[in-house]
C-alpha cells in the first residue's frame, strides 16, 4: 500500500473515530498486545502486520520512552534533597489535610535551605524595587522610598524597551554585571573585577552545571574527572552523573570540624588518575551540608594544589554571608588567589558562584545568581557565551534581585536603617540557631554534631544500633534513610539522610536546616532527641 | 601525567580548559538567533553610543521575538498580579483591582511561607498546575487534562531540552534520531548537538506555504533509519521561523505517522495565540489526538509546550512556561520529576505570570474590559503587521514571502546573485550571512540568515520579526527593499 493510500484510510475513518470514542469507555489497556484495531480496515491491518514481521518484533506498539530506553545517564542521577523522603513528606501533608490521624500536627520540612518557606520575611527594600520594576506605574506612588525608585529606574533603563519582560543579553543585564563586578571588588579589598567575566545565572545551580558541561570531555581513561568533597551538595554528583563525567571523592575530616585536608586531596587525585583525567576541583565554602568555614591558609593550600595538578577550580560561595562562628571569616577564593601573587593569579582558572537564594535574603524562588570566571581561555569564553545563549537569558526578575543584593542601600539613603536592621535580625537569628542546634544535639547520647560555623545546616553524626542497621539492610535501605523515614512517620520532621550527601563507610548522618524560627527549632530538636533515644532503645 | 609532562617540557602552564579540551558537543552547538550577526549588532550599537557614525542612527533588532524590547506594552493585569505577589503590602493599596488581588492571594497561598521567594515543588506551584489543566481543558473544548501531567518550566526552551534529554540514548545506529522541520527554530539543532543525538531533517514545503508534507516525513524517516533510530518528531505550530499554521488534517496525518512509526511527539505550541490569517485556526495536537479516538489518544506519547514569552503578553524576561505530558510511562515520569528536582524549581515570578495567562480576567470581572482591550490591540496590530510585511516584501523583485499566517516572523526567500554567492564562499561565509551582514552594516537592521534555521540547498532566506511598531516596520521594510535592490544591482553588474 502506498503512503498516500494509507493516509487516505486514516482520514476516511477519523470521523468515525469521533463516534467510536463515545462508546469506548473504559478505554482499552495501553499494554495489551492485542489492542483493538477494529476501527481500521482490514488492508491497514495487513500493512501493519507486514511491517512488524519485517522488524521481527512483536505485534505491539510499546512506549517509545521507557526506563529501559531512556537516557542512561539521567537514570543514574540522584538528588536526595528532593528525594523519596521529601516525596513521602508531601504525601503525609496531604494525608493530614484529609484528616488522617498522625502522632503530630504538621510536617516540618528541615530538608531544604528554603528560608521563606520557614517563615523568614523578605527584605522590604528588595521587594519594593522588584515591585517597581514589575509594575512601573508604582514609580508615581509616594509610599515607595526614593532610593528604591532610583534602583528600579536604573535597572529598567538597561532592559530592552525599559521592561523586565524583555529578554536580556544572555550573559545578563549590562548594569547588573557592572554592579556585580563592583561588589566583588569592594568585597575583595579592591582586587579588580571585570564585568566581562560576570555571567548572570538561573540560581547558582545553573552556573555550576554549565561550567561542568564545558569541562566534560574524553572517553575511557581520558574522561573528565571532577573532584568533589564528601559529604557534598548532591547537585554536584547529580550533574556529574547526568553529564557522564567521573566523580572523584575527597573526604572532609569530620574529626577536625569537616576541614579540608590537602593530603586527602592528593590521595584522591592519585587514585583517580588510574581511571580518568581529573581536571576540576569543586569546593563549597562555607560548606554544604557540613557548615565549616575554610581558613585562609587552607584556601591557599588548595590553590597551590590546583596549580601543581593543573586543575580548574570551581568555588561555590553561595553562603558567603552566612558565617556565624567567632574566629571564622569568609575568604573568597578570588581574593586569596590574587593575594598569592601574579604567579598564581594569572594562571589558575577559577569560576566562583553566588546566588540570591541564601545569605540573609533567602530569595530562592527568583532563581537569581551569578558566576565570575577568571583566566578562562578567550575562545572557551566565546563558547560559554554561545552555550548560554541557547537558553536565551536568566530570568530578568532574578537578575534585578541579584543587583539589589550587590548594590544594597548605602548610609544616607532613606532605606538604609530598615535594611540594616532587617539584615542583622536575620543573620543574628541564624547565628543563634546555629549555636542552639549544635548545643542541643550534642546533649543527645549517640548524636555528635560539629559546630555550625556557617551556611544553613547541621550535619550531625548519629550512632545507629546494629539491629537497626540490619533491619534497614534487609529492606534494601541505607540505614540513615531508614532512620529518617521513621523520624518522619513518627514526628513529622523531614530531614535528609547523610547517604544522600556521601559519608565515610560505616558512619551515618542526617542534614537538617537551622531555618525554622527559634521556638519551632527548639521543639523540633527536642522531638528529635526523644525520637533518637526511643529509636536507640528499641533497637538495642 | 598530562599536566606534569607539560611542566617538565619547561612550557608555560597550559590552560586546563581550551578549545581542544572543551566538551566537543558544546563546540558543535550553534544558535543563530544570538549568533555572530547579533554580536556584530551589539558592537555597532556600542560604537554608535560612543559617538561613532554610521549611515543610520540606530540598530533595529528584528532578530528575536522580543516584543517588549520592540516597544510592546505589558498587559496591565498581568503586571499587577505579579507586583502584588512580589510585594504583598500592596494588597492594601486601593489602586489595585480586586480581581488582581484575588489572584495574587491565591498564588501566594500556594507558595511556601506565602512568599514568591520560596522554592516551589519542582513540577511547579500546585494551584498553577491546576489552573493550567483547566485552561487546556477549556481551550480543547472539554478534552480532559490532568494537572499532574503539567510541569512548569523556565521558558519553553527548558522543557524542550529536558524532554529531549530523557529521550537521547543508544550508540551508533541505535542512537536516538530527532526529526525536526527545516527550517527550524535553532534551539532544536542546538539541543541535539549538545546531547549528541542525531538530527533528522524533514523539509517544509515552501511552495505550499511551508506546509508539512506527510510524504516528506516518510522519506526523511526511512532515510534516517539507515544510520540512527528515529524516536522523536518535533513539530512547531504555528511555525517558527516559517509562520505557517497547520491544518487539522495535517496534524491528523502527523499523529497517524507517529503512531505507525512509534515516534514520541513533541509539539511546540508557544505561538498558539498568534494566528492572523482569517482562514487559519490553531488546533492543539492534544485535541486532535483525542478526536482521533482512544486507539491514538491512549497510546501516542505527546508532550506539548507553552510559554509566557509569546502570545499577546510577550513576557520573555520572566522565563515562564509549561509542558503537558501525555501517555508518558509512569516510571519515566518519576525520572522526569527527579531530573527537574536537581534544578530545584522554575522561577516563581514566571510561574505567576503563566498563571495569569491561563487564568485571565473573565467577562464578569471589572478588569475584563481593559484586559480584553489590551489583548485585542496587541493581536490586532500583529495581524496588521503580518499582512503589511508580506505585502511590502513581495513587491520587491527577488524577494518572495509566504503569508505570515501566525507566530511572529517573516521568512522570505531572497535571490542572491551568483557573483555574491561566489564572494561569500570565498570569504568562507554562507551567502545569506554575507547578505545579512551587509544589510546590518548599511542599514542597521539586524535579521538572522536563513542558514541559521536550515533551508533547501541553493535557497536563501532571512528571518525577521514583525514586532517593530507599524511606523518603524514600514521604515524598516523600505530600507530592506532599497538595500535589496542595491545589492542586486551591485552583484548583477547591471549598473
Amino acid at each position: 500500500m502506498s503512503i498516500s493510500e494509507c493516509t487516505m484510510c486514516l482520514l476516511s475513518i477519523s470521523e468515525d473515530q469521533n463516534r467510536v470514542l463515545l462508546n469506548f469507555s473504559p478505554l482499552p489497556s495501553l499494554s495489551s498486545p492485542h489492542r483493538n484495531r477494529s476501527a481500521f480496515p482490514a488492508a491497514q491491518g495487513e500493512h501493519l502486520h507486514q511491517k512488524m514481521s519485517e522488524n521481527g518484533a512483536l505485534p505491539l506498539r510499546g512506549k517509545v520512552l521507557t526506563v529501559d530506553t531512556m537516557n542512561a545517564n539521567v537514570k543514574k542521577v540522584d538528588y536526595a534533597v528532593r528525594g523519596p523522603i521529601v516525596q513521602r513528606a508531601v504525601q503525609i501533608e496531604k494525608e493530614l489535610k484529609e484528616g488522617v490521624k498522625k502522632p503530630f500536627e504538621e510536617v516540618i520540612k528541615a530538608n531544604i535551605g528554603d528560608a521563606h518557606a520557614m517563615g523568614q520575611r523578605p527584605i522590604t527594600f528588595f521587594r519594593q524595587v522588584m515591585a517597581l520594576c514589575t509594575y512601573p506605574q508604582l514609580l508615581d506612588d509616594n509610599k515607595f522610598p526614593e532610593d528604591a525608585k532610583n534602583r528600579a529606574r536604573r535597572i529598567l533603563q538597561s532592559c530592552g524597551g525599559n521592561s523586565i519582560g524583555a529578554y536580556t543579553t544572555s550573559q545578563g543585564i549590562d548594569c547588573v554585571r557592572h554592579d556585580v563586578a563592583n561588589y566583588i571588588q569592594r568585597r575583595d579589598g579592591g582586587i579588580p573585577s571585570d564585568p566581562d567575566n560576570i555571567y548572570l545565572t538561573t540560581g547558582a545551580s545553573d552556573g555550576i552545571v554549565t561550567i561542568l558541561k564545558l569541562l566534560t570531555a574524553g572517553e575511557g581513561r581520558t574522561r573528565t574527572g571532577v573532584m568533589i568533597s564528601i559529604p557534598q551538595y548532591p547537585l554536584y554528583s547529580a550533574s556529574i552523573a547526568e553529564l557522564g563525567a567521573v566523580q572523584i571523592n575527597y573526604y572532609l575530616n569530620e574529626e577536625k570540624c569537616w576541614s579540608l585536608d590537602i593530603s586527602e586531596l592528593q590521595r584522591s587525585l592519585q587514585a583517580a588518575r588510574e581511571h580518568c583525567d581529573p581536571r576540576v576541583l569543586c569546593i563549597i565554602n562555607p560548606g554544604n551540608p557540613t557548615g565549616q568555614v575554610q581558613s585562609r591558609q587552607c584556601i591557599e593550600d588548595v590553590i597551590r594544589f590546583a596549580v601543581k595538578e593543573n586543575l580548574f577550580l570551581m568555588a561555590d560561595e553561595v553562603y558567603q554571608d552566612n558565617v556565624y562562628a567567632e574566629g571564622c571569616e569568609f575568604h573568597s577564593f578570588k581574593k586569596v588567589l590574587f593575594e598569592m601573587g601574579p604567579e598564581y593569579s594569572s594562571k589558575v582558572e577559577l569560576a566562583s558562584f553566588h546566588s540570591t537564594s541564601k545569605c540573609y535574603m533567602g530569595e530562592c524562588g527568583f532563581r537569581g545568581g551569578y558566576m565570575e570566571v577568571i583566566n578562562m581561555d578567550p575562545e572557551v569564553k566565546a563558547q560559554l557565551t554561545k552555550l548560554v545563549s541557547v537558553r536565551l537569558c536568566p530570568p530578568a526578575p532574578g537578575q534585578a534581585l541579584m543587583d539589589l543584593v550587590v548594590n544594597s542601600p548605602q548610609p544616607g539613603e532613606p532605606s538604609y536603617q530598615t535594611f540594616i536592621k532587617e539584615r542583622t535580625d536575620v543573620l543574628s537569628a541564624l547565628a543563634e540557631k546555629a549555636k542552639l542546634t549544635e548545643e542541643i544535639l550534642n546533649t543527645v547520647p549517640g548524636i555528635s554534631c560539629n559546630p555550625v560555623q556557617g551556611a544553613m545546616y547541621s550535619f550531625p553524626r548519629i550512632t545507629l544500633p546494629e539491629r537497626a542497621i540490619n533491619e534497614a539492610k534487609a529492606k534494601g535501605q541505607a540505614p540513615d534513610m531508614f532512620y529518617c523515614m521513621k523520624l518522619l512517620e513518627e514526628t513529622g520532621i523531614c530531614l535528609v539522610p547523610g547517604s544522600g550527601f556521601g559519608q565515610r563507610e560505616g558512619t551515618y548522618h542526617f542534614r537538617m536546616t537551622i531555618l525554622p524560627p527559634t521556638d519551632k527549632l527548639k521543639i523540633m530538636l527536642n522531638k528529635l532527641k526523644e525520637f533518637h533515644q526511643k529509636f536507640t532503645q528499641q533497637y538495642s | 601525567f598530562r599536566s606534569s609532562a607539560g611542566r617538565l617540557d619547561g612550557k608555560l602552564r597550559e590552560k586546563t580548559l581550551t578549545l581542544d579540551t572543551l566538551n566537543p558537543q558544546v563546540k558543535a552547538v550553534e544558535y543563530a538567533v544570538r549568533g555572530p550577526i547579533v554580536i556584530k549588532a551589539g558592537e555597532i550599537e556600542r560604537y554608535l553610543e560612543e559617538g561613532g557614525t554610521k549611515p543610520f542612527s540606530e540598530v533595529i533588532k528584528a532578530n528575536i521575538g522580543d516584543a517588549h524590547a520592540m516597544g510592546q506594552k505589558p498587559i496591565t493585569f498581568l503586571r499587577q498580579v505579579v507586583a502584588l505577589c512580589t510585594f504583598p503590602e500592596l494588597m492594601d493599596s486601593p489602586s489595585f483591582p480586586e480581581d488582581a488581588k484575588r489572584r495574587a492571594r491565591r498564588i501566594l497561598q500556594g507558595c511556601g511561607g506565602h512568599s514568591l521567594g520560596s522554592y516551589s515543588a519542582s513540577p511547579g506551584v500546585e494551584c498553577i498546575r491546576k489552573d493550567i489543566a483547566a485552561y487546556i481543558e477549556q481551550r480543547d473544548e472539554g478534552v480532559p487534562s490532568d494537572w499532574e501531567n503539567i510541569y512548569l518550566t523556565t521558558g519553553a526552551s527548558d522543557g524542550i531540552m529536558t524532554i529531549l534529554r530523557l529521550l537521547v540514548s543508544g550508540k551508533d545506529s541505535s542512537r536516538t534520531g530527532v526529526m525536526i522541520p527545516i527550517p527550524q527554530y535553532p534551539l532544536y539543532s542546538a539541543a541535539i548537538s549538545e546531547m549528541d543525538a542525531v538530527q533528522v531533517n524533514y523539509y517544509l514545503d515552501e511552495d505550499n506555504c511551508w506546509a508539512l508534507d506527510i510524504n516528506e516525513l516518510h522519506r526523511s524517516y526511512q532515510a534516517a533509519k539507515q544510520h540512527c533510530q528515529p524516536r522523536v518528531i518535533c513539530i512547531i505550530n504555528p511555525g517558527n521561523p516559517t509562520g505557517q499554521v497547520q491544518s487539522k488534517k495535517c496534524i491528523e496525518e502527523v499523529l497517524h505517522f507517529a503512531y505507525e512509526e512509534n515516534l514520541f511527539v513533541m509539539s511546540d505550541e508557544v505561538y498558539q495565540d498568534n494566528v492572523y490569517a482569517p482562514d487559519c485556526q490553531f488546533h492543539s495536537f492534544k485535541k486532535v489526538l483525542y478526536e482521533m479516538g482512544p486507539e491514538y489518544f491512549n497510546s501516542v506519547e505527546l508532550v506539548s509546550f507553552h510559554s509566557t514569552s509569546k502570545g499577546y503578553t510577550g513576557e520573555c524576561g520572566f522565563r515562564g512556561g509549561y509542558m503537558e505530558v501525555i501517555n508518558m510511562d509512569p516510571e519515566v515520569k518519576a525520572q522526569l520529576v527527579k531530573l527537574l528536582s536537581v534544578r530545584l524549581c522554575p522561577p516563581l515570578a514566571g510561574q505567576a505570570a503563566m498563571d495569569v495567562i491561563v487564568n485571565p480576567p473573565q467577562p464578569e470581572e471589572h478588569t475584563f474590559k481593559q484586559f480584553h482591550q489590551e489583548k485585542s490591540s496587541v493581536l490586532g496590530a500583529l495581524a496588521e503587521k503580518a499582512k503589511l510585511t508580506e505585502k511590502i516584501l513581495n513587491a520587491v523583485p527577488g524577494i518572495k514571502c509566504n503569508p505570515v499566517q501566525g507566530a511572529m516572523y517573516a521568512f522570505p526567500r531572497i535571490f542572491i546573485p551568483p557573483k555574491a554567492v561566489e564572494e561569500a564562499k570565498a570569504l568562507g561565509m554562507q551567502p545569506d550571512m554575507l547578505y545579512c551582514l551587509r544589510l546590518l552594516e548599511e542599514t542597521g537592521i539586524c535579521v538572522v540568515p536563513g542558514s541559521g534555521f536550515g533551508q533547501k540547498d541553493g535557497t536563501y532566506h532571512f528571518r525577521m520579526t514583525i514586532l517593530p511598531s507599524i511606523e518603524k516596520l514600514k521604515v524598516l521594510l523600505g530600507k530592506v527593499r532599497d538595500f535589496h535592490i542595491g545589492f542586486l544591482k551591485e552583484y548583477s553588474g547591471l549598473e
